[in-house]
């Protein structure tokens, strides 16, 4: 099952941003077993080629949310797609946002770009029994108002506390401008008592890891995605290989602890 | 337990202060609320002032012909506002405009001068302070320069 493809159709589309779609798939027979928030899907455009989306919105377990941002050749075909448009389907792969292990903490949901996609669906799951958890904090960074994803659901995630800043304000933009870690000062948690997951960058990401280590959080409770070049996404063939990790099997969501000495070997 | 933000009393930036220091500092704090919209400060004019921020946003622009305003950064609850004062010439590189109303402690530098030139054990500990501000604006912008959110093929060209 997870070495063929299943035919899913498109039957809905939103165009994000200029160049980043979300799209609904519905299988044509057959459905995947279902994704858990953070998990990834292996996206077959038909004729381009495969790669790695992770979910970002789960559903009634049958259908499957992608958001795609085009920026080759297999995500641009994969934008193109119109309803009714074919696209195949490998998955679920690869570790999941740990919710339960975080009950009782204060949440930090940090996320940089595009980064915001596979933090939705940990977003909702969270939301859906918010009294598990302490606080939830949703910092997002993006390039431009223009580049934020989500927008318009976005006032409804953070509580208490829930804010963007954008690198490039453009005219009218009366939000934050800054890096994501500057939000942090804001952010309404107790370091002792957290778990942050953090998707984005990778340099965002250990910016950010860093900041939260020296606030007192610890590093096995900063949850980060990886992204590696994901081929077979079952851990045979290497190329997600980052030292001893197989990130299509072992990730792409690890703890700090584990991924920081990683991430500071060049090449690897 | 610390529960954030630690600056909700305004001292948040100088936790790092004994409280000795914390509060022969915070004894020359005045406490100031500003309308959303103030200008604070504008690009070269004296820094005689700093302030700890304890709410609201306060933006950081400058000004470009043709451009007008283009803010660079903001600067929210728990951080402070204006580090020209503390090395010469002593004037402002940016300015500054409330963004919604805030709430801050205002310090006279002069002020503030006089008390580390009296007691350089807390003179040494503040500009430790600062220049680890300083250091996470460097750093904060090193990283934007980056582009990282942007196509590939963006940033800086190596």
């Amino acid at each position: 099952m997870t070495l063929t493809p299943l035919s899913y159709r498109v039957v809905d589309r939103r165009d994000e941003t200029h160049d980043t779609v979300t799209l609904v798939l519905e299988p044509a027979a057959d459905a995947l077993k279902p994704f858990a928030p953070g998990q990834f899907a292996m996206l077959y455009a038909f004729g381009v080629g495969e790669i790695p989306v992770s979910v970002s919105r789960l559903g009634d377990g049958r259908r499957l949310t992608h958001t795609v941002r085009a920026v080759g050749a297999v995500s641009r075909a994969l934008c193109g797609l119109r309803i009714g448009g074919w696209v195949g389907v490998r998955g679920p792969f690869g570790t999941a946002w740990d919710t339960a292990a975080a009950h009782g903490n204060d949440l930090l949901v940090i996320a940089g770009g595009i980064g915001i996609a596979p933090l939705r669906p940990l977003v909702d799951a969270v939301l859906a029994e918010a009294k598990a958890f302490g606080r939830l904090n949703v910092l997002a960074g993006a390039r431009t108002p223009a580049d934020l994803l989500y927008g318009d659901e976005f006032p409804a995630w953070g509580k208490p506390f829930g804010a963007v800043t954008v690198d490039r304000p453009s005219g009218g933009w009366t939000g934050r401008v800054g890096v994501v870690t500057t939000l942090l000062r804001e952010a309404r948690f107790t370091p002792s008592g957290t778990v942050a997951f953090v998707c984005g960058p990778e340099v965002m990401m250990r910016a950010t890891a860093r900041a939260l280590i020296h606030q007192g959080v610890r590093p096995d409770r900063i949850r980060v995605s990886l992204e590696r070049n994901m081929r077979c996404a079952t851990g045979h063939c290497g190329h997600c290989q980052l030292g001893p990790l197989l990130l299509c099997r072992d990730g792409p969501v690890v703890g700090y602890d584990q991924a920081e000495p990683l991430l500071t070997v060049r090449e690897l | 337990m610390t529960s954030h933000p630690v600056g909700s009393t305004g001292e948040g930036v100088f936790t790092a202060l004994t409280a000795e220091h914390r509060g022969k500092l915070m004894a020359l704090a005045r406490e100031v609320s500003l309308p959303g919209g103030a200008r604070i400060f504008e690009e070269g004019e004296r820094a005689d002032r700093f302030w700890v921020i304890r709410s609201g946003t306060v933006a950081l622009d400058v000004h470009m012909p043709g451009r007008g305003r283009v803010v660079i950064e903001t600067i929210g609850a728990g951080s402070l506002l204006g580090w020209s004062w503390l090395c010469p010439p002593r004037q402002w590189h940016l300015a500054a405009e409330t963004r919604d109303p805030v709430r801050a402690w205002e310090f006279d530098a002069a002020a503030v001068h006089d008390l580390c030139a009296e007691d350089t054990a807390l003179g040494l500990s503040l500009v430790t302070v600062v220049a680890e501000i300083i250091g996470d604006r460097l750093r904060a912008t090193r990283t934007r320069l980056l582009d990282l959110y942007g196509p590939p093929g963006s940033g800086p060209v190596p």
